[in-house]
């Protein structure tokens, strides 16, 4: 029962959510709207679980004194000080909660990943080598991309923006959809697989 | 000669990164600011269609992103709710990332300021729900369902400006600013071809690439992609130095310096193998 119980609840929802999308006529869009709503009842659920793992984490990280544990109490302080803050006085504009959103979580989360600049110049550096024509194609699509994505390009030679549109419209294009058409057969075929039972690693198991 | 070119090869990441920091203070120490000439560019596209939009259309911004994409995807946002506002468009915000509904309020609410524009009759914000796709196809049903009341909870039937709107099809135009999943590719999938609403799209420089093929299926209506995309819309709707026009020079200098690295690499990596050193 085990497995047979979440096998069929699987299959009962995949099929109606195949029927929906082809037949969206009752029943077939009574249940499939139905099933949406479980989902994000479900989904806004899972939110409090994150939250609860969060604490758990980093309250057993400092409890045994694990590697870099110091960070811990700035991310519970943190956490905690955000959440009652917001449960006491809302989340609106001009409460607390969203002017140290606005003034404290904003900028230290847009500098963390402005950091990325640095480190992406230093590995360009390092790694982009032309070591053989294909490697050449690459670094010279690559200047034109960074030159035609910056007002600079335009001023060097007025060409630079248009070759850059072209090299994203047709090559970038051609490889990017070879690739999402890959990904896509792959999402259906493990879909269908999971729905008709086949595929059965997400229940735990190895068969 | 060949040692000095054996020691660039071998440059001190450090100094790299000082570089970099350099090529973005200097021209904003000097509030340099670079022509931004639009040329036939996906920006141009979203503008043209925006433009065209009738008074009183009603228009959905999905704020899908966070503080950490904010430098690209928030100066994005002010100019296309200023542009939406300026030709007397309803904008009804939302996000499907959970930062995106304050950082999407705060552009709402200082465009709608300095217009005079009034929350709940010309805009509002329902604010961050769960569930990516499956809230989208939702929302094509009922969206009063997945938003029964708004960010601040004011009840759905107490705003004005909704009485009109029922699904995803209520809307001329969905609009996605998006840092990644769920994002923009959601609601091309969801909203745009099951039912049929058009799709424009804001992102970041490096989400960019995989969306061009959306824009040539005319699955998306126009793509601003990352700050220059940003800097396009502000050029093409007036505001005069805009945070993304700013944001051009420091980036065009940060660019060029990345590209000397490269050469210099390349050019120590040439004399290495010239000596049969390098792999």
């Amino acid at each position: 029962m085990r497995l047979i119980i979440p096998l069929a609840i699987t299959f009962t929802a995949g099929m109606i959510m195949i029927l929906n999308f082809f037949v969206p006529h009752q029943p077939f869009r009574f249940l499939g709207e139905n099933l949406q709503e479980w989902y994000l009842i479900v989904a806004s659920g899972a939110i409090f679980l994150g939250a609860m793992n969060l604490m758990h984490v980093h309250f057993r990280k400092i409890k045994l004194k694990l590697k870099n544990w110091k960070y811990s109490p700035v991310t519970i302080i943190g956490f905690l000080v955000m959440l009652v803050l917001g449960l006491i006085y809302g989340v609106t504009e001009g409460r607390p909660f969203n002017y140290l959103f606005m003034n404290m979580v904003a900028p230290m989360g847009a500098t963390m990943f402005s950091l990325l600049a640095f480190f992406v110049a230093s590995a360009a550096f390092r790694a982009f080598r032309a070591s053989n024509w294909r490697a050449t194609l690459l670094l010279t699509s690559a200047f034109l991309v960074m030159l035609g994505q910056v007002p600079i390009g335009a001023m060097i030679w007025d060409k630079i923006p248009l070759i850059k549109v072209w090299l994203m419209s047709i090559p970038n294009t051609a490889g990017q959809r070879a690739v999402m058409i890959g990904a896509a057969m792959g999402v259906v075929s493990t879909s269908l697989r999971m729905i008709f039972g086949v595929e059965r690693s997400w229940l735990g198991g190895t068969d | 000669m060949a040692d000095i070119i054996e020691k660039l090869g071998k440059l001190d990441r450090r100094i790299i990164f000082v570089l970099i920091a350099l090529a973005v203070i200097i021209p904003i120490s000097f509030d340099l600011i670079l022509p931004n000439p639009v040329g036939a560019e996906p920006s141009r596209d979203l503008y043209d269609y925006v433009d065209a939009l009738p008074e009183g259309s009603n228009v959905l911004v999905s704020f899908d992103y966070d503080p950490s994409t904010m430098p690209e995807l928030q100066p994005m946002a002010e100019a296309l709710v200023l542009h939406l506002f300026m030709k007397n468009v309803n904008i009804v915000g939302m996000a499907l990332w959970p930062q995106g509904a304050s950082l999407g309020q705060d552009a709402m609410s200082s465009m709608a300021d300095s217009l005079g524009k009034a929350q709940y009759e010309d805009w509002c914000n329902l604010g961050y729900k769960t569930g990516g796709q499956i809230m989208i196809v939702r929302l094509g049903s009922s969206i009063s369902a997945v938003f029964p009341t708004d960010m601040d909870n004011v009840p759905w039937s107490e705003i004005p400006m909704l009485r009109n709107i029922t699904a995803l099809e209520s809307f001329s135009l969905i609009i996605s600013l998006s840092a990644g999943d769920p994002g923009i590719i959601a609601w091309v999938m969801m909203a745009g071809d099951r039912f049929g609403v058009p799709i424009g799209c804001g992102c970041t420089a490096v989400s960019a690439p995989t969306l061009y093929t959306y824009l040539q299926t005319n699955q998306m209506v126009g793509m601003l992609g990352g700050l220059k995309g940003a800097a396009d819309y502000e050029t093409l709707v007036g505001i005069k130095g805009g945070q993304a026009v700013r944001g051009m020079a420091p980036q065009s200098v940060a660019h060029l310096v990345i590209i000397l690295f490269i050469i210099i690499g390349n050019v120590a990596y040439f004399s290495q193998r010239k000596k049969g050193g390098a792999r």
